[in-house]
């Protein structure tokens, strides 16, 4: 779908995250990831708890500081290397919206101030300007002017999203990592903040890295999708594909994991049931991380580790039995 | 099937400090011999608060101020504290969504599910104690029980825990099995685990089940009647089938209609505008009425009955009215 010839606008390359933790121990949250963003793209992060996704997201904001490998944003290297100026420059394009609404807006500023502040630090808009901008931003999200003196507190649930999603829009960012915005949402609200999303990704050409454990939402959202599995990419391709021809059984799985809101269609699913649980993530052993719990391991699986390879066009996975 | 619980026009209040929230505005429902009721809403619909009512679990500041819950005939509502501890975990059990808050960190879990018997069944002698212990632990699917008594909840992944409280909960074999968003906190393969086990469970030891949840596919899977809650009351119950395919209220339709389907590639969702009314100030009219794309006058002034769809699906819409006929579709 993304042709050959079109420039990413993200490249990330070999990224590895690690953390210590207690006596000589670490925890690689993010190992060895390498993909690409394109403009205009959305791309799924799906994956269990724990299994890394959140990391990535971070760790390509440069909230955390990679351990290894490369984040390369339109042709340039984001490293430490870079001049005060450039690192702003980045910032200013690379923006986060929160899983949690109730804890990513500090309670004692306004709604005014809350949006404004990224405007503050980068210096783009003052005085009268910048209150023009908050309310321009509040109306783009479905808010209104008299939103922008009101408390965080004064707000539900998806308002505080749209007040986030405002906050993010504020410096007009060019790509947006978006880090299960919908999760702590109530249903009848979630579509609502979906469609907000996609209006804005149209109007303002945003390119979007979506982390979600919701997989239906993922799969309306994003052009292709990555399925993480303790700190691995284990499948990458695109949404229609990842959810009608699955390679990984991990994928496959997890996709037969998810109930359907249909009772017919439920009563006669055959479910593939995973036997046991993530196994931990500090102490893990040799060869595929999944080949504790899959149906098809064999001894290759448990002693080699597989690498991502081309199944088809466009269509990535890490196991040694995919075609 | 015969009828266990049937709750009658439960009205409930929760007192704060910025004035009475009308948290459940007169609710009816009922639950038969070995059936799973669903009970379906967001949050702040009431539906946390009418199964605590059931549990005698209300907080300080909240009062049951009309309606009546009849268990087998017994009315729980007038019951003391006291005489509703000797109801729950032996005659209703409840487990709840987060399976790290409702077990203690610092017993091993073997004990956990005794302290239950000991409370309960003074009848039973330690070693009898033990055994029941351990038959539970294996009956939720866990392997290895005489290892696994021996562990502390931290020891054991999220899908465990909520295994060993579901043991907790089964001890005094309850008739009623209340599970509060139970597989909220877990992922999804291991959600597919847990319900797995509770209808597997609920085969074997023949409990009914109520479970309350806002995941659709959840109670496509589980349930065989369900109850939708729009602020603070039941604006739909149905069979399972009835709801998905004949359903009735615009709420539900509207649930049903925000969930992505493949067909809304590229499209927009169909998202319901707005959001939930203040149940400190409940509208006098229909609760949906004013996210409602149907709404009519009346909607706005006077609060729809209670209105027989088919069988036993029952809808609180003005749309069923014969005189709305003309305006449904």
């Amino acid at each position: 779908m993304m042709s050959a010839e079109k420039k990413p606008l993200l490249e990330v390359k070999h990224l590895k995250k690690y953390f210590p933790v207690g006596k000589n121990q670490t925890l690689k949250a993010v190992r060895d990831i390498s993909l690409n963003l394109y403009k205009g793209e959305t791309l799924g992060l799906v994956g269990e708890s724990g299994c890394g996704k959140s990391t990535f997201g971070r760790t390509v904001i440069q909230l955390y500081e990679p351990t290894e490998g490369t984040i390369i944003y339109e042709g340039r290297e984001i490293n430490n290397s870079l001049s005060k100026a450039e690192r702003h420059e980045f910032t200013r394009k690379m923006q986060m919206i929160f899983q949690d609404p109730y804890a990513s807006l500090n309670p004692r500023m306004k709604v005014m101030d809350i949006i404004a502040e990224g405007m503050d630090a980068h210096g783009v808009y003052k005085g009268q300007e910048r209150k023009k901008k908050v309310i321009e931003l509040l109306e783009t999200v479905g808010l209104s002017e008299e939103h922008a003196n009101r408390f965080p507190h004064e707000f539900s649930g998806g308002q505080r999203q749209r007040v986030g999603i405002a906050r993010a829009l504020a410096v007009d960012p060019e790509f947006i990592i978006c880090d299960e915005p919908i999760s702590a949402l109530d249903v009848s609200i979630q579509a609502q903040v979906i469609n907000l999303l996609k209006e804005l990704q149209k109007k303002r050409d945003l390119t979007y890295l979506f982390i979600a454990h919701d997989l239906s939402m993922v799969k309306h959202i994003s052009d292709r999708i990555g399925v993480m599995y303790l700190g691995s990419m284990v499948e990458l391709t695109d949404s229609e594909t990842l959810f009608d021809d699955p390679v990984h059984p991990y994928t496959q799985a997890l996709l037969s994991a998810i109930p359907i809101p249909d009772p017919d269609v439920e009563k006669s699913r055959n479910r593939i049931m995973l036997e046991g649980s993530l196994p931990d993530p500090i102490r893990l052993s040799e060869g595929c991380l999944f080949a504790g719990r899959c149906p098809y391991a064999e001894d290759l699986c448990r002693k080699n580790t597989p690498e991502m390879k081309e199944v088809r066009p466009g269509h990535f996975a890490a196991c040694h039995k995919a075609k | 099937m015969s009828r266990l619980l049937e709750v009658n026009q439960l009205r409930v209040q929760i007192e704060t400090q910025h004035g009475t929230v009308q948290a459940v505005r007169g609710i009816s429902f009922h639950l038969d011999e070995q059936e799973t009721l669903a009970i379906v809403g967001e949050s702040g619909s009431g539906k946390s608060i009418s199964v605590k009512s059931i549990m005698g679990l209300l907080p300080k500041n909240g009062k049951i101020v009309e309606g009546s819950i009849l268990l087998e005939g017994k009315d729980l509502a007038k019951y003391s504290e006291r005489q509703m501890q000797s109801v729950r975990g032996s005659d209703i059990s409840m487990i709840f969504q987060d399976p790290m808050t409702s077990l203690n960190p610092t017993m091993i879990i073997g004990k956990q599910i005794v302290e239950v018997l000991k409370e309960h069944r003074r009848d039973m002698t330690k070693a009898q104690m033990k055994e029941r212990a351990l038959e539970l632990i294996s009956l939720v699917g866990i392997s290895n029980p005489e290892a696994r008594f021996d562990q502390y909840p931290h020891q054991l992944s999220g899908g465990m825990r909520q295994r060993v409280v579901i043991a907790v909960a089964l001890a005094c074999d309850p008739r009623i099995l209340i599970a509060d968003e139970p597989t909220t906190a877990l992922d999804v393969t291991i959600q597919a685990q847990i319900l797995d086990l509770m209808r597997d469970l609920q085969k074997k030891i023949k409990t009914s089940i109520i479970i309350i949840t806002h995941n659709l596919g959840v109670v496509a899977n589980i349930a065989d009647r369900v109850a939708v809650m729009y602020g603070g009351q039941l604006v739909e119950t149905a069979d399972v089938r009835d709801l998905f395919y004949e359903t009735a209220h615009p709420y539900t339709k509207g649930l049903l209609a925000s969930i992505p389907k493949a067909s809304d590639k590229g499209s927009d969702l169909t998202a319901i505008p707005g959001t939930p009314p203040d149940l400190m100030e409940p509208p006098k009219g229909c609760p949906f009425a004013a996210r409602c794309t149907k709404t009519m006058e009346v909607c706005r002034q006077y609060p729809p009955k209670d209105m027989l769809c088919r069988g036993t699906h029952r809808a609180r819409c003005w749309l069923l009215d014969e005189r709305a006929k003309a305006l449904r579709e």
